[in-house]
């Protein structure tokens, strides 16, 4: 395609990484606009119960603030994510700690401290419901009695879910009755049955900069008519806040202008959450008559903002003696939080990876989102595939030491390969090879020479090292119809000297958009990399591109610049007798030559799929994903039994992510995933109490710094794919679903003992290492003899 | 209010602000240098690290936990000290190579770190690169672009 040097595959400096090194990036708190007043939130303090009262105390000029309340949002009190559940501004109903439900602004940010003291809220609680267990417990109780609602927070009316119940999916390998008489048979007759119960605990997105936005209102002067609203901030997703301020302004969308910022990380923290800062500040702008900027301190948003769903996954499996997956069942519970917010999306990407790289001749996943009170969970790089993929990949390491096989050996029994179909029956055309993944990986890390000499040393050491593998994929893009129904456009403008410009709403916030796509835009149009522009999102100027989430802005958006790019070279070939090939001085001058007659050439591409994808939303059946990425990755661990401190001392993973488009930058996205899967599995863990976030405080919400992480070996297979350009599939959630596993595979290999909740922190393994003289299996599962045929085999071998 | 002289940056400067403001916002407000950036306001991020001069020479600092009245003829160099003509300082010229800046808000405190880790270890180890970062957080890379910026930033600076 390229007629100069290739620019694909190679790896050009980040378009705007000069601004960023000198310092000179403006961030949101780095903005003000003339006139400028600060705002802040004021917010519950308890997590279930209705407002009494609220009353201002005097001593404060109130008149000096704007003040707003649910009764002042000119439109709908609602923050439109999937449902109109959430309200924008709690009016009298709480159901989380932190719930917004007074705004305040000032010209002074200093007199907003004094002023938020001033305010008391008197409450009439209500017990609160903190966890899935509690939250099933009263739909349990209204089964039994219809009249046993004191427990039911969320009703499920008009949202498509049930009493405290968000969403529910039901996935079968086939027809669902005739899976479920499979499924009875083959756990009639199985070799082995091993069921698991796995749980993982939330996690915060913990971008290094916090939410901030600038909003601003204008009113007509004369009939004081709003006329639209301008949010500029820190975000992932410009038009899902220009949806929400449509709500809650009332207002036409091309009203609602957003403007996307250069954004401090974000993580899928910022995919929901901007929708809730944008419409609150542009609330607090409407009342005041100034732009308002709110920037949320670290505690404030790790206590109020999305967090990854916790959750608990159970799985039982019957399995051949020689190691053969013969069925399935999957339950699947996440805490979704106490509004839906993006809960039934990221239960549906949960159900999705549930089954992993694996053929399941019979499998059934259910899966379902519950209510809690406890802040809206949302979204988070692996977006519901974490979870499922943690517990899957333990247990398939039970299912090997309960038959005696190695964690090697029981996966290469069971991958999915080139023509086998999924479980959704999805068959995969493109090659598919986990065999040679595994045998990579392996071979790459030292596996079996590690694995030899740790067996051989730990007997005689106080520090026992381990090491664990995990077998994964994920799905890039939106799932099943999703894509076509985003319907994504992209522009690329050729501007006045001659050199394309890219307009998309798919934001930079530190992975690499701006760069892979004007590489992308290079090579298709065979210009230098530096001579291609792409806007700032600018919803007044950019097309609705998609959000910048579920690891589709490679492969999807790349490959609507793609057509464009070739689009532009078909016209400047018929209309401006643009040679082939071309130089850059050719191009500028067709180009040029174009423009003068013409005034404007602009190329417009919209989503097409690849290939033909049949996804049925009712059964779950179907393509899931438009491609896949799979990798295999390595943890080494040691654990330390006189600190009871897991470490993670060496890590390896291998990928295949088709081609890799901007190598130094892939591998900051794997080993970035990889730091946040290692905290996600021994560090990071959100202590709640009451429902109110007690460690929101980077001091005591651990996350990984330079002195805890392990050398990170990063490898690609590169297997190119047609869906996305010069043959890339998504790359960004993946390396986030495998670490958890490969470390929990790792540390029972150091120690014996089968952990399965994270985060896996000292205490924990301290109490499970001294408890052990009385706990006769070693895991942290009772498990049940009647149908985990393991108890016998499992031999621990710590010695302590 | 106290008035305090400082240099920035080769700059001298004469503020008159509350002696307990943080040093961090005299930097940001009082002379426009948004360079420097809070994160968590309490030490732990090292967003807002700069280096700070009382006469013993530059330390690496949290802006965010330093009063103004400390910095009372003191000489502080920020991120935008580092390259005052258009070219940039090797330092920052290996992290924007070698990937060491993803979403850039962690990477002026990074930058300065880096260039406090050299003056101190010219060639430094692992062990060294590590230590010296430890107060510095990144969710973006997972520190290993970071690493390699800085093994690159040490070849070039001792040529």
């Amino acid at each position: 395609m390229s007629q100069g040097n290739p620019i694909l595959g190679t790896s050009p400096l980040r378009k705007e990484g000069r601004a960023k090194v000198l310092g000179a990036t403006q961030y949101i708190d780095d903005l003000t606009l003339p006139g400028l007043w600060h705002g802040t939130t004021i917010r519950s303090t308890i997590a279930r119960g209705r407002i009494k009262s609220i009353t201002f105390d005097p001593q404060i000029n109130w008149s000096e603030y704007a003040i707003v309340r649910a009764a002042d949002i000119p439109g709908e009190n609602s923050i439109v994510h999937l449902t109109r559940d959430h309200p924008c501004l709690a009016a009298t109903e709480i159901n989380h700690v932190a719930e917004p439900i007074l705004l305040l602004a000032h010209p002074e940010k200093s007199a907003l401290l004094a002023a938020r003291s001033a305010i008391h809220i008197d409450y009439d609680e209500l017990p609160g419901v903190f966890t899935i267990e509690a939250s099933e417990a009263a739909v349990e109780a209204l089964h039994h009695d219809p009249n046993a609602t004191s427990n039911i927070i969320w009703s499920g009316s008009n949202s498509g879910g049930t009493p405290n119940c968000f969403k529910q999916y039901q996935m079968h390998t086939g027809e669902a009755d005739e899976t479920e008489d499979a499924l009875a048979a083959a756990f009639e007759s199985a070799d082995f049955i091993i069921t698991g119960e796995y749980t993982t605990g939330a996690q915060e997105q913990l971008y290094i900069e916090p939410n901030g936005v600038i909003a601003e209102c204008d009113i007509d002067p004369a009939t004081g008519h709003i006329r639209g609203v301008t949010v500029r901030g820190s975000m992932q997703c410009p038009y899902y806040l220009v949806h929400a301020l449509a709500l809650v302004f009332n207002l036409p969308e091309e009203n609602c202008r957003v403007l996307q910022v250069e954004t401090g990380g974000a993580f899928g923290g910022k995919e929901d959450f901007p929708s809730v800062i944008g419409s609150h500040a542009a609330l607090l702008a409407m009342k005041c008559g100034h732009p308002v900027k709110i920037i949320y301190d670290r505690s404030e948003d790790m206590a109020a903002t999305t967090k990854r769903h916790p959750s608990r996954t159970r799985i039982r499996t019957a399995v051949s003696r020689d190691g053969k997956l013969l069925a399935g069942t999957i339950d699947i519970a996440l805490d979704g939080g106490a509004y839906a917010t993006l809960s039934p999306v990221v239960l549906s990407r949960a159900t999705l990876h549930a089954p992993g790289p694996y053929k399941w001749p019979h499998l059934r996943v259910r899966a379902k989102a519950m209510a809690t009170n406890i802040p809206p969970h949302g979204a988070f790089r692996g977006f519901g595939a974490p979870q499922s993929l943690f517990a899957l990949e333990r247990h398939i390491d039970k299912i090997a030491h309960t038959l005696g096989l190695t964690p090697e050996e029981i996966r290469r029994r069971n991958f999915l390969s080139t023509g086998d179909r999924t479980a959704t029956g999805q068959l995969l055309t493109e090659p598919v090879d986990m065999q040679h993944l595994l045998t990579r990986a392996l071979a790459d890390s030292g596996y079996h020479a590690r694995r030899d000499r740790f067996a051989a040393e730990n007997p005689t050491s106080r520090i026992k090292r381990g090491i664990g593998i995990a077998a994964f994929m994920h799905g890039a893009g939106f799932t099943g119809s999703g894509e076509r129904r985003l319907n994504s456009l992209v522009h690329l403008d050729i501007l006045p000297n001659g050199l394309p410009q890219i307009l998309v709403s798919s934001t930079e916030f530190g992975q690499g958009t701006n760069t892979i796509l004007c590489q992308v835009a290079a090579e298709a149009l065979a210009l230098p990399y530096d001579d291609i522009l792409i806007h700032q999102p600018d919803t007044t100027l950019v097309p609705d591109s998609g959000p910048t989430v579920a690891s589709r802005t490679a492969m999807i958006v790349g490959k609507l610049v793609e057509r464009a790019a070739h689009q532009i070279l078909t016209t400047l070939r018929t209309h401006a007798s643009l040679p082939t090939p071309h130089t850059r001085a050719q191009f500028i001058a067709a180009a040029q030559s174009y423009l003068t007659r013409h005034n404007h050439l602009r190329a417009s591409t919209r989503y097409q799929p690849a290939t033909k994808i049949h996804w049925d939303d009712d059964l779950y059946r179907g393509d899931a994903y438009p491609a896949y990425a799979w990798a295999v990755y390595v943890a080494e661990v040691a654990v330390d039994l006189s600190t009871y401190t897991a470490t993670v001392t060496r890590f390896d993973a291998l990928q295949e992510v088709g081609r890799v488009l901007h190598p130094i930058l892939a591998r900051g996205q794997i080993e970035g995933g990889i730091a946040q899967g290692i905290g996600y599995a021994l560090y990071e863990k959100c202590v709640y109490q009451n429902g109110h976030l007690m460690n929101n405080q980077m001091t005591n919400y651990i996350m990984p710094t330079s002195a805890d992480l392990p050398t990170i070996h990063v490898y690609f297979e590169e297997t190119p794919s047609p869906h996305g350009p010069g043959g890339a599939k998504g790359i960004g959630e993946l390396p986030m679903d495998g670490p958890a596993p490969a470390i929990l595979n790792a540390i029972e290999d150091a120690t014996g003992i089968a952990f399965t909740a994270i985060p896996l922190l000292p205490e924990d393994i301290f109490e499970r290492l001294t408890a052990y003289t009385t706990h006769p299996h070693g895991g942290t599962e009772d498990l049940n003899p009647a149908t985990d045929l393991d108890t016998e085999t499992e031999s621990p071998r710590v010695s302590a | 209010m106290t008035t305090i002289h400082l240099t920035v940056n080769n700059q001298p400067h004469t503020l008159t602000v509350p002696p307990m403001k943080r040093l961090l916002d005299l930097l940001r407000e009082d002379l426009s240098l948004t360079g420097t950036k809070e994160a968590c306001g309490e030490g732990e991020c090292g967003a807002c690290a700069i280096l700070l001069d009382t006469g013993s020479g530059p330390e690496l600092v949290n802006s965010c936990l330093i009063p103004a009245l400390q910095a009372d003829n003191a000489t502080l160099t920020t991120i935008e000290g580092l390259a005052p003509d258009a070219a940039l300082h090797p330092i920052q010229q290996s992290f924007l190579q070698a990937g060491g800046a993803q979403c850039g808000i962690c990477t002026p405190g990074m930058i300065l770190a880096t260039h406090h880790l050299l003056t101190q270890h010219p060639n430094p180890t692992e062990a060294q690169i590590r230590e010296g970062l430890s107060g510095n957080l990144c969710r973006c890379t997972g520190y290993m672009r970071i690493f390699e910026s800085i093994r690159q930033a040490a070849t070039e600076t001792a040529r």
